[in-house]
């Protein structure tokens, strides 16, 4: 079963793509479909990246270390709808303006935000390779903590977006908040253990 | 028709309607039809389930009426129409929910009939009129007229609907009142949204005075020859074309003439965001976006460059000269 973990994680990542070009294509879309392509690529993003985050975690808390195997993917696919969201914000918000998209990015937080999620995340994917990993050795894990301030501003991008019931970016900001708490609390008892 | 000069209403600005109709080539009055519809049976025409002559592909679903003694395309314009499907599954309406969708999912359980619309305030003629009372004494127009939706989408829909100027001088407002404020039906047991605190129920609007007047706004209790469906406004709702959509204010209750300018559901949510005007208007950006172009729905791309009072200027920049538009948002 292990065996075709990795595969069936694979195709289940890109499940949320496919649906989306299968509605867009067969009309089952919303009447507004770059919308539809620009929210639900976002979410997805945000959602790969906090499971790319809960997976040391659960390592420690469950002892299941082969998970380790999965985080890569799961950091790749949160780049992978970055990508997509961002190209369709260009593409269909923007229409390839490029003066507007800076001037969204300098006047409006929640787009600076995005964009602070999104830049962030380009040399974490790039430095994912075994080959980087090796390269940059113990800097490496020092540069993906970045991981966290992406997180962080992803998170803020959401909630600074929303209108006015803002219950949904909570309930991505509290996941992320206990993902990080266990980070601090671990690193609190470490230095207090010597 | 001829709006008359009264010292209770504001009517320097008010632009001779029928002056008005004849002066813009998008507009076209169709000859003699008016005439044809001497009293508008638009209730008594009801019969579920019709023929669909309109081209929007659909028979009435249940729940709708064709509605036939209208004047079609008093207001129009060359662009292409959207189709009902759209206009009918892509809403905001926040009583029934968030999600676009919900409007559509969930608005069937709004009861419409009977439906009283109370008027009241500043008025000679205060009352609680039943919905066929308020619409039956006026002749329905068909409005082809742009939306604008605050968040960077338009429509074009073929609205049918009566002048708000008419049932205002039915009502006779007096000096005093200077604006005309709006409230749409608040029913816990049939609206789920309202369980969300996202508004501060019941959802009001507002307009000044001469904005009510003014012959581009109207009444709707229709689009595509029928009557609205619920996720729309039903059974009667506001539209005014040179204003964000939010403005036209749905399944309307109560109109007030008030003295003083009243508050508005967005304007209160998040003032910086939203102001009692909200005029369409491509130099104010919304602090999130900016409103210089607009998607036309269904396209991908936002490649419409939004027009100042969403291409109306002609008939409504008079209502704001000298104004300072970057503060009055
Ligand atoms: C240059 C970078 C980015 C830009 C310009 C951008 C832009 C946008 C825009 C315009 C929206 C839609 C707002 C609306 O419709 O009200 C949005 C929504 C969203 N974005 Fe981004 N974004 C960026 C990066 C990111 C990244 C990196 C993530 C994830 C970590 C992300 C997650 C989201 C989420 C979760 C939503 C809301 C989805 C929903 O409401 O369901 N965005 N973004």
């Amino acid at each position: 079963m292990i065996r075709f973990a990795r595969p069936v994680l694979f195709l289940a990542a890109l499940l949320p793509l496919a649906w989306l070009v299968f509605a867009v294509l067969t009309g089952r879309a919303s009447a507004n479909p770059a919308e539809d392509i620009l929210l639900t690529t976002g979410i997805w993003s945000l959602r790969f990246l906090l499971a790319s985050l809960a997976i040391t975690p659960v390592r420690r808390i469950t002892g299941w270390h082969r998970l380790i195997q999965y985080r890569r993917m799961l950091g790749l696919f949160a780049f992978f709808y970055a990508v997509l969201h961002v190209l369709s914000y260009i593409a269909f918000d923007r229409f390839f303006v490029l003066g507007e998209i800076w001037a969204d990015v300098v006047k409006r937080p929640f787009i600076t935000a995005g964009m602070t999620a999104f830049v962030l995340m380009i040399p974490l994917a790039v430095t994912s390779t075994r080959g980087w990993i090796q390269r940059l050795g113990r800097r490496w894990q020092l540069l993906h903590r970045l991981v966290y301030v992406s997180a962080v501003a992803g998170v803020l991008h959401f909630v600074w977006k929303v209108k006015v019931v803002i219950g949904e970016p909570v309930f991505y900001a509290v996941i992320l908040a206990v993902l990080l708490g266990f980070r601090v609390v671990w690193r609190l008892r470490r230095s207090g253990a010597r | 028709m001829l709006i008359k000069k009264r010292s209770d209403i504001r009517a320097s600005d008010i632009t001779d309607e029928a002056l008005y109709l004849r002066r813009r080539e998008f507009m076209r009055v169709a000859g003699g039809a008016a005439l044809l519809a001497a009293a508008p049976p638009w209730l008594q025409a009801c019969s579920a389930g019709a023929v669909d002559d309109t081209g929007a592909g659909a028979a009435a679903p249940a729940g709708q009426s064709p509605l036939s003694n209208y004047t079609p395309r008093v207001v129009a314009t060359d662009e292409k129409l959207n189709t009902f499907d759209e206009i009918t599954s892509y809403n905001n309406f926040y009583e029934f929910g968030l999600g676009k969708g919900d409007p559509q999912r969930y608005a069937g359980r709004m009861t419409t009939s009977p439906w009283t619309v109370k008027i009241d305030g500043h008025c000679n003629n205060p009352a609680d009129y039943l919905l066929e009372d308020l619409i039956r004494p006026h002749q329905l127009e068909e409005r082809i007229y742009r939306l604008r939706c605050v968040e960077a989408w338009s429509m074009v829909i073929p609205w049918i609907g009566i002048p708000l100027n008419e049932v205002i001088k039915r009502a006779e407002p007096t000096g005093k009142a200077s604006f005309v404020a709006f409230e749409t039906l608040q029913r816990p047991s049939e609206m789920p949204g309202l369980r969300q605190r996202s508004l501060n129920w019941p959802y009001v609007e507002g307009l000044r005075m001469d904005e009510a007047m003014h012959p581009l706004t109207i009444l709707s209790v229709g689009l595509y020859g029928k009557t609205l469906m619920n996720q729309n406004g039903a059974p009667i709702r506001l539209v005014v074309p040179w204003k964000y959509g939010f403005k036209s204010i749905k399944s309307i209750v109560r109109i007030s003439f008030v003295d003083r300018q009243p508050r508005t559901a967005w304007s209160e949510a998040t003032p910086r965001e939203y102001g009692f005007y909200s005029n369409v208007n491509p130099n104010v950006d919304h602090p999130r976006w900016s409103q210089a172009r607009e998607r036309r729905l269904p396209s991908l791309f936002a490649r419409h460059t939004t027009q100042m009072f969403n291409g109306y200027g002609e008939e409504v920049a008079s209502m704001y000269a000298g104004m300072d538009l970057k503060k009055y948002y």
